[in-house]
């Protein structure tokens, strides 16, 4: 088997087999609810997280989603109270506002050459900054329109639901793998990963790929907090605080390199998964606190950073001796 | 020696520049800014209170700047500091006694440090990446500690390292100041500071050369988790508990701040401590500043934010460079290239 494989290969394993060890201890985790579920409640932070595995695969880094999470959120409640505008029409506005602030950050980055992290470390300020400028209580969001969409579901056999969210983060993630392996966008984007002197010798346009790396993030993020004011029928400048280290998190445990180049958006799929099924767990077991999501995280993200390490020393041996 | 003085008045004038031009700007707001009162033998006002309030981000800020000059980045220091919180509070009220507690307490922090030393310095892994992996799983060990609640304590000695006073000066103060003071001279005094940039812009030259770079490196990571753990221990003392979901929250983000507004290129290399203090103090004023001057709350992050990205713009390669074109073709069409640097 390819090299490249085997990060997505052991998540895919780690998933299946951390799965049949839930399952023996509480059959009751096999039933379609509990996948309805899973994809339901994880999927404003799989759509985001289908961004950061663009934004990593670049070797870039974005700090700034939790905060455009609760931007779009808070930006949504006070629209849809103060005015009479169709939610439809909102969340067309909400969207432009998140990916002109990605594209913003990206064209920072690029232009005046300075480091990811302290960019979108800025934007993550400014973006919390005008939630609570919007306002600093929890609104209500009311519209009967979103009471329709809650409503939208598919039902599987057994009683599980694919919600309309759960369903929008599938859509997400198909188009995700596209546009990484089936577009000229995407080859651009593992390209610039690999290096940025590489890539502009073999002729990638670095700055119109970076400004669209992170245009495409501020969507994502925006898209996650429509998804995120569905999932909770508000919205609260105070919410989604480190969302964007789950998805780091995620997009790591999914196997992709932190140094860009190498990866795929579905490992970051089962990176989701994981992390919800370890809250699954805990949620089933009931005496096992919270906590413990945390440091079971830590420890998978730990794992997997040792087990690339492992192949990278292994590759590299074999391209010497080859 | 009027030389080295004259150098460390240019390498800091803008940060303490902006230190003055913010503290003037925030006494126009709040007139009664400067007074000074002596109160049972403790200094009060607004100043006093910008460098008490400072002390965890100016002390995690002094290792920041270390572990940036390597070329590293350290973002477990928040959570650090929620894991000595804990332990300091858990130790205390175990009955180990004042002495006892700090000596767990600190070495809780190196252990930490330690950690991420080993992470990056032997196995090589990112500085971003390793120091993810305590980040993330730091508060649950915290919160593993403290089981979930806030830990009070009520011993006096460990109260007075939060809310205490020295010399006139709230503990705090002075804790942040002499451990700034003594890092500084450790490091400019020796040739270790010179060897830290040496690894910091480029850690294979340096090991060829004969520097033990993976020793620097975990020292350094070290330095980190000490600064973090004697923050740590004075976030629990000034609540007289430990929150391990918000003591250091955020911090780490702040530290790093006040490296970079201090002027340390985030690329390693050149440091200056005094300076990364004096970023961290800007920070401060700021927050102090907003909440004085009457103005909403709301803003505080979006005037922080703009600050922020003010001084990145003139710091960048970019404007830099655009700068020396500047002075060197004085005058010749300096609007345009104004605007293009922006």
């Amino acid at each position: 088997m390819n090299p490249r494989y085997f990060p997505l290969a052991a998540t895919i394993a780690i998933f299946i087999v951390a799965y049949a060890v839930c399952i023996g201890q509480y059959p009751n985790m096999l039933s379609t609810r509990v996948i309805g579920n899973l994809l339901t409640d994880n999927a404003f932070l799989g759509i985001a997280a289908v961004g950061m595995t663009f934004v990593i695969l670049s070797g870039g880094i974005d700090l700034s989603i939790g905060a455009v999470i609760a931007f779009t959120g808070v930006f949504l409640a006070v629209l849809l109270e103060k005015t009479s505008i169709h939610p439809l029409v909102a969340f067309a506005l909400a969207l432009a506002i998140t990916t002109a602030f990605g594209a913003l950050m990206g064209a920072i980055i690029h232009h005046l050459e300075m480091p990811p992290f302290i960019v979108t470390l800025a934007g993550m300020f400014l973006a919390r900054g005008m939630a609570f400028v919007l306002s600093i209580d929890s609104i209500p969001i009311k519209h009967p329109f979103y009471a329709t969409l809650k409503g939208i579901y598919y039902k599987l056999p057994g009683g599980g639901r694919i919600t309309f969210i759960g369903g929008l983060m599938l859509v997400v993630f198909a188009a995700g793998i596209l546009i990484a392996h089936r577009t000229r966008f995407g080859a651009n984007v593992y390209a610039l990963g690999g290096g940025a002197p590489t890539a502009r010798l073999m002729g990638v346009p670095i700055g119109r790929t970076t400004i669209l790396i992170y245009a495409l993030s501020g969507f994502l993020a925006g898209l996650s907090g429509i998804v995120f004011s569905l999932y909770t029928s508000a919205g609260y400048s105070l919410a989604t605080v480190g969302v964007e280290l789950d998805a780091i998190a995620a997009v790591v445990i999914g196997g992709t390199l932190l140094t860009g180049g190498s990866g795929f958006v579905a490992g970051t799929l089962v990176g989701i998964l994981i992390q919800g099924l370890i809250q699954t767990y805990i949620t089933f077991d009931g005496s096992l606190s919270s906590w413990w999501t945390k440091i079971l995280i830590g420890l998978l993200l730990f794992a997997f950073i040792l087990l690339q390490k492992g192949l990278i020393h292994l590759t590299d041996r074999r391209r010497r001796h080859a | 020696m009027t030389s080295t003085l004259k150098a460390y008045a240019v390498r800091l004038f803008p940060q303490v520049a902006a230190l003055v031009v913010i503290l003037l700007m925030v006494s126009f707001a709040f007139p009664d800014f400067f007074r000074l009162e002596m109160q049972n033998g403790r200094l009060y006002g607004s100043l006093i209170d910008i460098l008490n309030r400072g002390a965890p981000v100016a002390l995690l800020a002094i290792g920041m700047t270390v572990v940036i000059a390597t070329k590293g980045i350290d973002l477990s220091v928040g959570a650090v500091m929620a894991i000595c919180g804990a332990v300091a509070a858990a130790c205390i009220t175990s009955g180990y006694g004042l002495v006892g507690t700090l000596l767990v307490t600190l070495g809780t922090g190196i252990l930490c440090g330690l950690w991420n030393g080993v992470l990056v310095a032997v196995l090589d892994i990112q500085p971003i990446i390793a120091t993810l992996v305590l980040m993330v799983a730091g508060r649950g060990i915290a919160q593993l500690i403290t089981e979930g609640a806030i830990l009070t304590f009520n011993d006096p000695g460990l109260i007075f390292i939060g809310s205490g006073s020295l010399l006139g000066l709230p503990m705090p103060v002075v804790i942040w100041l002499v451990f700034g003071l003594v890092v500084s001279l450790v490091v400019r005094r020796t040739a270790l500071g010179m060897l830290i940039e040496a690894l910091g812009v480029n850690r294979r030259a340096s090991m060829l050369s004969g520097v033990s770079t993976g020793v620097l490196l975990i020292a350094a990571y070290v330095l980190c988790g000490l600064c973090a753990a004697i923050a740590g221990i004075i976030a629990a003392a000034d609540i007289r508990g430990a929150d391990a979901n918000n003591a250091g929250l955020w911090l780490e983000l702040d530290a790093i701040l006040a490296v970079v507004v201090g002027g340390n290129s985030l690329l390693g290399g050149r440091f200056s401590i005094a300076a990364s203090l004096l970023g961290a103090l800007i920070i401060q004023s700021v927050n102090t500043g907003i909440l004085l001057s009457g103005f909403p709350p709301e803003f505080n992050l979006i005037i922080k934010a703009a600050i922020i990205v003010l001084i990145l713009v003139i710091q960048s390669p970019r404007a830099q460079s655009a700068f020396v074109f500047l002075s060197r073709s004085q005058g010749a069409a300096p609007a345009k290239t104004e605007e293009e640097a922006k």
